[in-house]
């Protein structure tokens, strides 16, 4: 792991984790009235190094193990906590980020602090120590997130070996119906963010699948069909339907020609560059089809391992042929 | 006296917060209220979702007078960053709906197209297109 994110991943957790979801909630209190010996066992019990004073639920102060020991060494045992306390402690709000916390625990110097709601009621108390494993449970729990997403849909080719591996993802795309135009590119670009792939792959893969899929919704008459399938090289996206076909390919091809009706226009689409678009994203394009049959549009794109980008999954096999 | 330019590396370009953005164009927030703090410095407009999907780099901010389902698909397939409709056009809210569950912000706003784009401009955004 590369040290800069998750040093950037931390600095983005402390803006963002409100206190309370680090804070202790239980909140051991005494009363003004307690008296300094009542407060030592009281320590002592719960093995804490402090607590709040409430009277009758309003905060009014706090007192912590040096006010106590101040006391014990003046034999001062059985004045109340209230002529000892610190009458007005530092206090954070519940919704407020932990990197307010941070703030006032450097600037007050203080061992604790004190949260409060809105109503300014007493709802936890705050420590370094809590900050801190907060902000590590957050990271785990986001770093876990992570593993499970990607390494889920890895297992299906862990223990798979074969000559050659590959993946077939295939998605049904329905005639004329624009509303769900793009549900199908937008499943095969989280399967591909699942899988590993690059952004920048994952990206013209998208671009290209989703005007091909709005080619299919606008002129397919029943619809068509788009199929992905990869491989530790590269991916192969085809696009068919039976009609009702291209009469000059050629033409098609033109950038701004276009057969698409003025609706499909108003629409954000049709304007004769959605093939173009596609085939300044793949590597390679090819366009058959047969007037009365259908048409078939097949685009390649390589991954490039040079930069970095592979399907980690797919590669892993051993058995991958040199 | 010769260009030297391409011997300085990449510009550093300046970035907007997208709530200034919001308050620059006299916008409301159509989407939850996520990404506030979004830095965005490419911006582009284009009612041609071709256009924006072939010209727009990843995390752009993308203007557009067109409010149906498929601005949000290709916001999600061109990796932008957020969309502002223009005019005082609304999206649907099936819209609406996909861009939360993408994380999409959205922000309408009643000023055109042109003045718009100048306002966002002036504020510092760099176009996307080339």
């Amino acid at each position: 792991m590369p040290e800069v994110p998750q040093f950037t991943k931390i600095q983005e957790l402390i803006y963002e984790l409100p206190i309370e979801r680090v804070m202790k909630k239980n909140v051991i209190t005494v009363s003004p009235e307690t008296s300094i010996l009542e407060l030592k066992e009281t320590l002592r019990i719960n093995r804490i190094s402090g607590a709040p004073v409430l009277d009758n639920g309003r905060l009014v102060g706090i007192i912590s193990i040096e006010d106590l020991l101040k006391a014990l060494l003046e034999g001062d045992l059985h004045s109340p906590v209230r002529k000892r306390m610190t009458t007005h402690p530092i206090t954070v709000l519940e919704k407020e980020s932990v990197v307010e916390a941070v703030k006032k625990f450097s600037q007050h110097k203080v061992g604790r602090l004190l949260v409060v709601n809105e109503q300014g009621d007493l709802v936890g108390i705050l420590t370094g120590g809590d900050i801190t494993r907060g902000l590590l449970e957050a990271i785990s729990l986001d770093y876990h997130a992570e593993e499970v997403r990607r390494y889920r849909a890895s297992h299906i080719f862990e223990d798979i070996v074969s000559d050659q591996t590959s993946l077939l993802l295939k998605y049904k795309v329905q005639a004329h119906d624009f509303k769900s135009g793009g549900t199908a590119s937008s499943k095969l670009k989280r399967a591909l963010e699942r899988l590993g792939c690059a952004p920048d792959t994952v990206r013209r893969v998208a671009i290209s699948a989703y005007e091909a899929e709005m080619n299919l919704i606008i002129h397919a008459d029943q619809g068509g069909e788009v199929i992905a399938e990869l491989r530790p090289e590269r991916i192969r996206l085809t696009f068919v339907d039976r009609g009702p076909g291209i009469p000059d390919v050629e033409k098609a091809l033109s950038p701004g020609f276009s057969t698409a009706p003025n609706w499909i226009r108003e629409l954000g689409f049709g304007a004769g560059m959605g093939l173009n678009n596609i085939k300044r994203c793949a590597d390679s394009m090819k366009l058959e089809s047969k007037v009365g049959h259908g048409t078939r549009l097949e685009i390649i794109i390589y991954l490039r391992p040079e930069l970095g980008e592979e399907f980690n999954p797919l590669k892993r096999n051993p058995q991958e042929s040199s | 006296m010769a260009n030297i330019a391409h011997l300085l590396g990449p510009v550093e370009l300046e970035t907007v917060k997208l709530k200034e953005i919001i308050n620059t164009v006299e916008g409301t927030l159509l989407t939850k209220q996520l990404k506030q703090d979004l830095d965005i410095k490419t911006c582009g407009a284009a009612d041609l979702m071709s256009d924006a999907l072939s010209l727009m780099k990843p995390g752009s901010l993308l203007i557009t007078g067109l409010v149906n389902l498929q601005s949000i698909r290709t916001a999600e397939m061109a990796d932008l960053a957020a969309i502002i409709f223009v005019r005082g056009k609304i999206p649907g809210p099936d819209a609406i709906d996909l861009a939360n569950e993408l994380g999409i912000p959205l922000i309408a706003s009643h000023i055109g197209m042109y003045e718009l784009c100048g306002r966002l401009y002036k504020a510092g955004l760099v176009p996307t297109m080339h």
